[in-house]
């Protein structure tokens, strides 16, 4: 057993599964240069002691490449983990994501796997626009890819191993707030855990119920998760009982764990740092409300970062995200209803 | 001019085209009848490139095609009745119906899923050499695509890392001068736009006769050796020329006259065929044996088709995600 950060805990799981399997490799950019830092957040780091640049291999600044090495590797059975550094870039790649990665195995027929990672660094940290965003939504929407956003260290590592055994592309998020990286990070939160000596591998579409509570269902993921508990220890001292459940995968999405709390509590609260317009919140409510809205004692409440661009300025970032401040008021008027 | 190889190969290469001209002959038919579902985009005109490109690949060896894709497939041997069960989006075709004639192919013979998105398969065909070089096989790639991908970013992207890890792919632009209906020489300040750009890149290029399946064949077996023997990627651009639209409902009005009536002389299967009459490899009456055949046997695939049945609704619903299991 040892306390390991998520940046540690990821970086360890491809460790195991380059050593169990020699068809994963790393691709990325600088994803492990000597004397650089490992992707952007470490993660890669030293890598190459080990397993040589062969399979950490150093690409030139070109997404599409990236993307699309990953699809055709996998197609003749490759298993490769990718570094995207800033989930921003994903945009850059989304043929190679959406029309081909995504496609491929349904309109060959079944014809073809493509087990391929993309990890995807995501979050707002104060590096403007362009380097903020919290994309998850967009690829929930693709049917063909997974969706993975750990929040603890020790789900980081369980789910990256399921990620890279899984027959199917998966876009991994990993928030850079909660990386606990030696690269510093204002605002970071501490998301270390326990990890097992022993192997163990988290199932997708399993969600994780980080607090109980009789009140309130608050489902909340990535940075998220976090703000939510702590909210849910101010409002446990209002008289407020909070359950707080962590899906840990979008796609597929656990929802029995939601409604079997709901069962509890008759009220939603869905929190997450992509927008509000569409966010994975929005089709959590649709469904909700399609299938089980006589659970509902009350309106299904939304806290999601604000629908504009992420600003640079730390106070205005910091109103746009979704605060610890905020979820507690929502909640409170919720409690009332 | 390039010598006729043996009586056994030259036939062979020459059924091959045959085959792709009669088929996409017999597409045009059936889809102007209202008979087939769907969309063309056709390859005819462009035989030589398709069977001179892939007649000394191994099957194990992977092909990467277009969104025209019907002659990469059908050389490198993806079964005519499963190419035409998919057009017509049966059970039995080769993608069980859900790719349709932009997404035909067969892992089993390595023609990989036809790729319609323009520039899309350059970093995929990449990915698969990558890999084969990972895997320490001997491995090959072509990946075609057409004069107008030369101009995606995909393309550049592709390219740098092909020459940069010396990758064992083939880079094969057929163009055919024109991107559906735009000409090449409004959109690319290039006479060659793929080789002119390989000095880019320093990767070795060729510019082929397209319409001659020898010096195709030729050029290929070089780039196919220097990428086996690990010496990395080569640009082969091979000028042809489509004897047909680039799609459905398009009679070429874009194109001049005197330019296809130039092209259409030098049809790339008539300059095959009077070849092997001139040079006496083969007789008339051997080549119309052949020719028969093809027909036949076309003829045999679309019955079989017409009449082989739909999938099933809820197959809609499968291969969403692998459902082959672990391996």
């Amino acid at each position: 057993m040892a306390v390991m950060s998520i940046a540690d805990a990821l970086k360890s799981a491809i460790a195991e599964e380059m050593r169990r399997d020699p068809t994963v490799f790393c691709i990325g950019e600088d994803e492990d240069i000597p004397g650089g830092m490992g992707g952007a957040f470490t993660v890669t780091k030293g890598l190459a002691d080990e397993f040589g640049f062969e399979r950490v291999i150093n690409t030139p600044i070109s997404e599409i490449l990236i993307a699309g090495v990953c699809v055709g590797a996998a197609m003749v059975g490759m298993r490769p983990v990718a570094d995207l550094q800033y989930s921003d870039f994903l945009f850059c790649m989304m043929d190679q994501l959406v029309n081909q990665a995504a496609k491929m195995c349904y309109m060959s027929g079944g014809q073809v796997k493509v087990p391929m990672v993309m990890r995807a660094p995501c979050g707002a940290t104060n590096r403007g626009a362009q380097h903020a965003q919290s994309p998850e939504s967009y690829f929930v929407h693709v049917p063909g890819l997974k969706v993975v956003c750990p929040s603890t260290a020790y789900d980081a590592k369980g789910l990256m191993k399921q990620a890279i055994r899984d027959d199917n592309p998966v876009i991994f998020f990993e928030h850079k707030l909660l990386y606990g990286s030696s690269r510093k990070e204002a605002g970071a939160i501490n998301a270390s855990s326990e990890i097992p000596d022993e192997e163990y591998i988290i199932p997708f579409g399993k969600a994780a119920i980080r607090r109980e509570g009789k009140d309130i269902t608050i489902v909340a993921n990535l940075l998220m998760s976090h703000r939510a508990i702590q909210a849910a220890e101010i409002l446990e001292k209002e008289g407020i009982s909070c359950e707080v459940i962590d899906p840990r995968t979008l796609v597929p999405f656990d929802y029995d764990t939601v409604i079997e709390s709901l069962r509890k509590t008759g009220k939603l609260m869905i929190i997450h740092e992509d927008h509000y317009n569409l966010g994975w919140g929005a089709q959590l409510a649709a469904y909700i409300a399609e299938h089980e809205i006589y659970l509902l004692d009350a309106p299904i409440c939304r806290v999601a970062a604000y629908d504009t661009p992420i600003p640079f300025s730390p106070p205005l970032e910091e109103y746009v995200i979704p605060s610890t401040e905020r979820i507690v008021k929502t909640a409170r008027v919720l409690a009332e209803m | 001019m390039i010598k006729i190889p043996s009586k056994e190969r030259a036939l062979d290469m020459y059924e091959k085209m045959y085959l792709i001209r009669a088929y996409e002959e017999e597409i045009y038919y059936l889809f102007f009848e209202g008979i087939m579902p769907g969309t063309i985009h056709q390859s005819t005109g462009q035989e030589a490139c398709a069977v001179g490109m892939l007649y000394d690949l191994r099957k194990d060896d992977y092909m990467a095609t277009t969104h025209r894709p019907a002659g990469h497939d059908l050389a490198k041997g993806v079964s005519l009745k499963s190419m035409m069960c998919e057009m017509f989006g049966k059970a039995e075709g080769c993608c069980k119906g859900k790719g349709g004639a932009m997404h035909t192919g067969d892992f089993t013979v390595g023609a990989m899923t036809a790729n319609a998105i323009v520039g899309g398969n350059l970093p995929i065909a990449a990915g698969v050499a990558l890999a084969f070089k990972m895997q320490k096989k001997d491995n090959v790639v072509v990946c075609f695509f057409g004069d107008g991908a030369t101009n995606e970013g995909a393309f550049h992207e592709a390219m740098n890392a092909a020459a940069t890890w010396k990758l064992p792919v083939i880079y094969a632009c057929e163009n055919n001068l024109y991107s559906a209906t735009t000409s090449i020489k409004i959109t690319c300040n290039m006479e060659n736009p793929a080789a002119d750009r390989a000095a880019a890149y320093n990767i070795p290029a060729e510019v082929v006769d397209g319409n001659d399946v020898l010096a195709v064949n030729e050029a290929a077996r070089r780039a196919i050796e220097r990428a086996r023997k690990g010496e990395g990627p080569t640009i082969i651009e091979l000028k042809t020329y489509r004897r047909c639209g680039h799609s459905r409902n398009d009679a070429c009005g874009y194109r001049p006259k005197e330019e296809e009536e130039a092209w259409y002389a030098r049809d790339p299967i008539a300059l095959f065929r009077n070849r092997i009459l001139e040079e006496k490899v083969a007789t008339e009456a051997e080549l119309a044996a052949i020719e028969n055949r093809i027909t036949e046997e076309i003829k045999e695939a679309v019955e079989y088709a017409k009449n082989a049945p739909f999938p099933a609704l809820e197959s809609a619903l499968e291969d969403i995600f692998w459902q082959g299991g672990n391996d």
